[in-house]
């Protein structure tokens, strides 16, 4: 204990603060059911189940804390002492939980905390009863040691075992999603996925495989100093160009690629993030760029979505029996007529007030859509049904309500078919943005979104590039309901809630305001995430909550920010353009 | 001839009178002033030209054109662009890109057309960006156009703004305080930079500023305001011996020993 009389600023207290916050996080974990509701899905078979990963988690990040706190601290010997205060606050995180166990054995306190059962009880102790009371203490000391040490590394060996651990938790967490369909495949994909996945979680083999792969990639390729990126920065502009190229295109294979011989639900998950990469691309004009907040995003992907229903509609509320191709383009132009209405009365609001007046907007839609006076037309809550699915070739006639018409060529009936339609529209509406991103509306957006006034002394016209911002946005969100409609093949009001809205602006934000593969970044995060995990879906909106509170505080620019990926691509435009300019560089 | 040309402006904010009944008149190719104490309105009258604010009264001309009733952007279009007393820059983005918004009036792409990225749309961007490339290094910021604009130290902001003014070509140009915050190295610069602009680019330029040194070294013309009314106009000379300036910026008290000691001066020798 003389190390911390010798040092001023690092305090023991600072440490067991840290744990114990970190305590009452794990406690809180185990009050709510989630641990023991996870305690049969594993991340490596019969050894970790996934409610004490979060435990272990939670003890790992305390240490890891602490230990940052008091190097940050400046203690004269820097490595012990983040050591003693990394197990310090670990042990505070063990001592809470230790508490729990204890009441839990003694006292019956199932009548006020029903989680606290005796399964839950028995996953902390191993099933060693309440003689087993120090285990969870001791596990939850030494892990949080162990955060310390692996802060204590230096990063060229921290940020591999992290990236491993994460891999590891996140293999266990997939495997039951990615083993059914590889064992379905037969052959060696069978091998491969028994060999690596168990019924609940990773093989222990399994997981030293995950760890030491995804480790020596993070050496290999992610790391500052590794060999693969030396090499990339000592190429010239022009080849970086291609090296990035390749790597798109790469990753566009690997899209194309994924859903094959994966099971259903694998697809319709990525329908849905296609989905609303689709509509944060809109969202992403409309505020990324010009900085214009709508909370009412979600009226232009029912326009899109109803105005497919009822053209396409072989039900009772199809106006027009025509095929989904012709409708696309409609349900896009209906969308951005509706953008355009909702800009004009909104042009001069700024601010909250904006926020207020575009919600008001969007539920106005909702309401509507389900409403009685509107249900000859829109089928009021009973919504519309029966939405023609796109044909690839030719539909046969119309013959009655309720009969779909036949299609003659390929039928993009399920999610696997519709996933490349919407990854098509994705790409394409990317690179419309990116077109616009940096034209010359691009920037009167930009202008707008950092001072309207000044873009107006400069000559841009309000009226016309907010309407344009509202406008494109609300076709990008009108095609992603159109695809919506026929994905689904029916169409109810009371999918065009809020809370789609709020998640849209969410994505634009986690992914970084202005972004566009930062859009895909969150929606990849923010839907793909929470969907493919819909196992656990009674703690999906505490993930998802939790999810961004940290991204907010630990990357508050979003997960893939837009300014440097934008600087970037300036240093190419002016190796292009300005060729004079660079050898004078040079020689500077 | 006359390029601006204001009559009677009076502008009023409740029952403060920030413009009153305001008279200005600035030549083509001249660089003239606009002097005064603080709240005198000189910026509120810059306002009222770039049409930030609607004068309530009065009619303000240019090349002719009335455009005091004119929105802000159309105004730009007309050919006045202006900077800002506090630095109004677009932070976020680059140098270049604040330029290149600069530019905005004079490129004619529209959305389609650069979505579909048409020879034209390409050859405009091409030559927007040479121009920008061509205004940073006037402004002495080359090499810097990747720069975020908040990034720029204080002095290389003052001019990227005028940059960003220049490249909407405009043939008024006003200036709200360009000197604010500068050391004296930096003043003199700028001052040359202000005659530059002039000479080089034949644009007129109208300035509100603080440093008499300033003032007395590039205008051709002064006008002084105070409460909203113009008190004196002329040479800088005529303007330093002016007394109702002297006594707007020192107060009324100080007009009385100035003119007082001259008038003592003359008793003493007959006195003794």
């Amino acid at each position: 204990m003389t190390m911390t009389t010798a040092d001023r600023r690092w305090r023991i207290s600072d440490s067991i603060r840290i744990g114990l916050v970190g305590g009452i996080f794990a406690v809180y974990l185990c009050l709510i059911g989630i641990v023991e509701a996870l305690g049969d899905r594993s991340v490596i078979e019969k050894l970790v189940s996934v409610g004490q990963t979060l435990l272990l988690l939670t003890a790992f990040g305390t240490g890891y804390f602490a230990a940052q706190q008091a190097l940050a601290a400046g203690a004269s010997r820097k490595t012990v002492t983040s050591l003693l205060a990394s197990l310090l606050a670990g042990l505070g995180t063990g001592l809470l939980l230790g508490l729990l166990v204890l009441l839990g054995y003694l006292v019956n306190v199932r009548a006020v905390f029903i989680n606290v059962s005796p399964a839950l009880l028995d996953s902390l102790t191993l099933g060693l009863g309440i003689s087993g009371v120090w285990l969870p203490v001791a596990v939850m000391a030494f892990v949080g040691l162990m955060g310390g040490v692996v802060r204590a590394l230096p990063a060229s060996v921290r940020s591999p075992l992290i990236v491993g651990l994460g891999a590891v938790v996140l293999g266990g967490l997939f495997s039951g999603l990615v083993r059914p369909p590889m064992i379905a495949l037969k052959g060696t994909p069978e091998k491969v996925a028994r060999f690596l996945m168990g019924p609940t979680g990773l093989t222990p083999w399994g997981a030293v495989i995950v760890f030491a792969v995804v480790a020596a990639i993070d050496i290999t390729i992610f790391q500052a100093s590794s060999p693969v990126r030396k090499s990339y920065r000592e190429l010239p502009p022009n080849r970086r160009k291609i090296a990035r190229g390749t790597l798109l295109v790469l990753a566009i294979l690997m899209a194309i690629v994924l859903p094959r011989g994966s099971g259903p639900f694998i697809a319709q998950v990525v329908v849905l993030i296609c989905l609303s990469a689709l509509m944060g691309l809109g969202m992403n004009i409309t505020l990324g760029f010009a900085g214009l907040l709508d909370l009412g995003f979600v009226a232009f992907f029912a326009v899109g979505a109803y105005t497919v229903g009822m053209l396409t509609s072989y039900g009772e509320f199809g106006l027009a029996h025509l095929p989904f191709w012709v409708v696309l383009p409609i349900a896009v132009l209906v969308a951005m007529l509706t953008g355009a209405f909702l800009g004009l009365p909104v042009l001069g609001i700024r601010g909250d007030y904006l926020a207020i007046a575009t919600l008001g907007f969007g539920e106005v839609v909702r309401l509507l859509a389900g409403s009685d006076f509107l249900a000859p037309w829109l089928g009021g809550p009973q919504g519309v049904i029966g939405i023609q699915k796109p044909c690839l070739g030719w539909l046969g006639p119309f013959v009655g309500t309720d009969v779909p018409r036949v299609c003659h060529g390929i039928e993009l009936g399920g999610p696997k078919e519709i996933y490349y339609l919407a990854l098509i529209c994705v790409l394409i509406v990317a690179l419309v943005a990116i077109r616009l991103r940096d034209s010359r509306l691009g920037r009167a957006w930009m202008a707008i979104r950092e001072d309207e006034d000044v873009a107006q002394g400069l000559g841009v016209n309000l009226i016309q590039t907010k309407l344009m911002a509202y406008v494109l946005g609300a076709s990008f969100a009108g095609l992603s309901g159109a695809i919506f409609a026929v994905l689904v093949g029916s169409i109810f009001a009371s999918s065009m809630q809020l809370l789609v809205s709020i998640n849209v602006v969410a994505i634009v934000v986690v992914g970084g305001m202005g972004s566009i593969p930062g859009v895909i970044v969150g929606s990849l995060a923010l839907i793909g995430l929470p969907e493919a995990f819909r196992e656990f879906s009674a703690y999906r909106l505490l993930f998802y909550g939790a999810a961004l509170i940290v991204v907010m505080i630990a990357r508050p620019a979003g997960l893939w920010p837009s300014v440097i990926t934008k600087r970037e691509l300036h240093v190419d435009l002016d190796d292009e353009t300005d060729p004079a300019a660079s050898p004078s560089a040079a020689s500077e | 001839m006359a390029i601006l040309k204001a009559e009677k402006v009076t502008k009023q904010f409740g029952g403060l009178v920030a413009v009153h009944n305001l008279d200005f008149e600035i030549e083509e190719h001249a660089i003239a002033s606009i002097i005064g104490p603080n709240g005198a309105g000189k910026t509120t009258f810059f306002n009222c030209i770039t049409g930030f604010e609607k004068a309530n009264n009065g009619q303000i001309l240019f090349g002719g054109t009335p455009i005091q009733a004119l929105r802000p952007d159309q105004i730009s279009h007309l050919g006045i662009s202006r900077t800002y007393q506090n630095i109004r820059l677009f932070g976020e983005m680059t140098a270049l890109e604040n330029i290149l918004v600069g530019q905005h009036q004079n490129m004619h792409a529209s959305w389609y057309a650069s979505v579909a990225g048409t020879p034209g749309v390409r050859r405009e961007e091409r030559e927007a960006l040479e121009e920008a490339q061509r205004l940073l290094q006037f402004v002495d910021l080359g090499g810097q156009g990747d720069l975020l604009a908040r990034n720029l130290p204080y002095g290389g902001q003052r001019r990227l703004e005028i940059a960003r003014a220049l490249g909407s070509k405009p043939s008024l140009l006003l200036l709200d305080e360009p000197t604010a915050g500068m050391n004296p190295r930096e003043t003199e610069s700028m001052m040359h930079f202000i005659r530059r602009l002039r000479d080089e680019l034949r644009i007129t330029i109208l300035l509100i500023e603080h440093q008499m040194r300033v003032v007395m070294g590039i205008s051709e013309k002064v006008t002084v305001l105070d409460y909203g009314e113009k008190i004196a106009e002329g040479t800088t000379k005529e303007i330093q011996n002016n007394e109702r300036v002297i006594e707007a910026y020192l107060g009324r008290g100080s007009t009385r020993t100035a003119t007082a000691r001259p008038a003592a001066s003359v008793p003493s020798p007959s006195g003794g």
